[in-house]
């Protein structure tokens, strides 16, 4: 029997698995271990957490492989890492690694000012981030195999990534709607091939799963962007930045599987200690959401 | 025909879409409540060990255990195979499983993502079937009630005792609605 990896259905394949789950971003071994003992459903390894990459400053690049490689030795769910925007070269040590998804990622400093990496040309599944719906598609049309709102990475602040899945989500609400000229218009207004957006008017939905990413620091957070659409969270900060993060870790893992039942999500809320403080968006010297093109 | 889907995390949707295709009822299961309206638990594909800890802490491993050994129908892909395993290895210590299937499964046994595939499937009774198969595990040992339906290099990766199936692939990504076919042939 011939065997085809790296399909389409194979790399949207995983994201359709980690639907409804938490992925957790993680530093050491340590923190992967307690991440998987939570119930995360794959773990991002990262060697600061955005919002140490936004006190230090300073150009945040792939992670040390031996610290990636750490990671995958401490847990048996799926290990995602970070490549800077357009530099495949990251992205191709990445897949050397194994690791089992690459986020092209504007939590770190972009490396190509115009373009993304091509993603078809790899094996290994690739989750982009986006603000709206051109952005989304953009990055689905050079490959990805998931779309994350991007919200505000480090921000501890919800806000982002509510208009970040308001924005993707009401766009396509209105698209299932448009005519047949109307779709065109679309495709130009979005800056996006009209074939996705066609298909976008015929099914209603992304061709890719969308999960929410930036500013989840509650369950009550989680709860949130589910019920706005969301289909899976990404926690960076707001776990390893809180006083309690192993319990807090599984309440938002509780939370995101109940989503809709107000009382297991109040259940779980309960005494967690101090959330990450988190900061005004306005406050902010860099918005991480906006590097990507 | 009442047949559930356990919600708690995974391609919960491909399932129920499946179901619905074939005419049945399909019911997202997440509380006691909701599985006590059911005749039939499908096992979705996802992550064995979130699901594991979810079962705990909602107060479903117990009620669906208890069903599961009077006979109710279960059909487990990836990581429902696992759950629904006697033997799981490379497992957690602490990942509990359901063990109504005599088998010793690996999880992850074809590797990482890089190593996930799809590929065409010869199923016993059904012919050719493509599978697709993500971290996925296959089974190692097969106790003398278990049939097996289909192997991938000689590794079981389709299973039934009773009325128990489980696969180590994912038909419901695929559309093929044979095996889904095939176990609703058991519910009723």
């Amino acid at each position: 029997m011939e065997r085809q990896t790296g399909t389409e259905r194979v790399k949207r394949g995983l994201a359709e698995m980690l639907r409804g789950g938490v992925i957790m971003d993680v530093v050491t071994p340590e923190q992967a271990k307690i991440a998987e003992d939570a119930g995360a459903v794959a773990v991002m390894a990262l060697e600061r957490v955005p919002a140490d990459i936004r006190r230090d400053g300073g150009v945040a690049r792939m992670s040390d492989p031996a610290m990636i490689e750490g990671i995958k030795a401490a847990v048996t769910v799926p290990v995602m890492a970070k490549a800077r925007i357009g530099h495949f070269a990251e992205a191709q040590v990445l897949e050397a690694l194994g690791v089992d998804y690459v986020d092209e990622s504007e939590v770190l400093t972009p490396a190509d000012d115009a373009h993304h990496i091509d993603k078809w040309a790899f094996t290994v599944p690739f989750v982009c981030g986006a603000t709206n719906l051109g952005e989304a598609l953009r990055r689905i049309s050079e490959g990805a195999a998931m779309i994350r709102s991007k919200g505000e990475a480090g921000s501890g602040n919800i806000v982002e990534a509510v208009r970040h899945l308001r924005m993707i989500l009401g766009d396509i609400r209105k698209i299932t709607q448009a005519d047949s000229a109307e779709v065109y218009n679309w495709a130009k207004e979005l800056r996006a091939p009209v074939s996705l957006v066609q298909e976008l008017h015929d099914t209603g939905h992304l061709p890719v799963p969308l999960f929410c990413a930036g500013g989840i620091a509650t369950p009550a957070d989680a709860s949130l962007v589910m019920q706005l659409g969301a289909e899976a969270v990404f926690v960076g900060s707001g776990i390893f930045k809180s006083e309690d993060p192993a319990v807090r870790a599984k309440a938002i893992v509780e939370a995101t599987a109940h989503f809709r039942d107000p009382h297991i999500v109040a259940k779980v809320s309960r005494g967690l200690g101090e959330a990450m403080k988190g900061q005004e968006i306005a406050e902010l010297e860099v918005k991480l959401a906006e590097r990507g093109w | 025909m009442k047949v559930g889907v356990l919600a708690l995390q995974g391609d919960v949707s491909e399932h129920a879409q499946t179901l619905s295709d074939l005419g049945a009822d399909p019911v997202e299961v997440r509380t006691p409540e909701a599985f006590g309206a059911v005749d039939a638990l499908i096992l979705p594909g996802g992550e064995s060990t979130t699901m594991s800890m979810l079962l705990d802490s909602s107060d479903l491993f117990e009620p669906i255990m208890d069903r599961l050994a009077d006979g109710m129908p279960a059909f487990g892909t990836c990581a429902g195979m696992i759950l629904l395993a006697k033997v799981v290895l490379d497992g957690r210590t602490d990942q509990r499983s359901f063990g109504v299937l005599d088998i010793a499964v690996r999880r992850n046994a074809f590797g990482r993502q890089v190593d996930s595939f799809e590929s065409d499937l010869d199923v016993d009774g059904l012919g050719q079937v493509h599978a697709v198969f993500i971290r996925a595990p296959y089974v190692e040992r097969v106790g003398d009630d278990v049939e097996v339906l289909a192997r991938v290099d000689d590794h079981p990766v389709l299973c039934r005792q009773g009325h128990v199936l489980a696969a180590a692939f994912h038909p419901e990504l695929s559309g093929d609605l044979r095996l889904h076919e095939l176990f609703l042939r058991e519910v009723s």
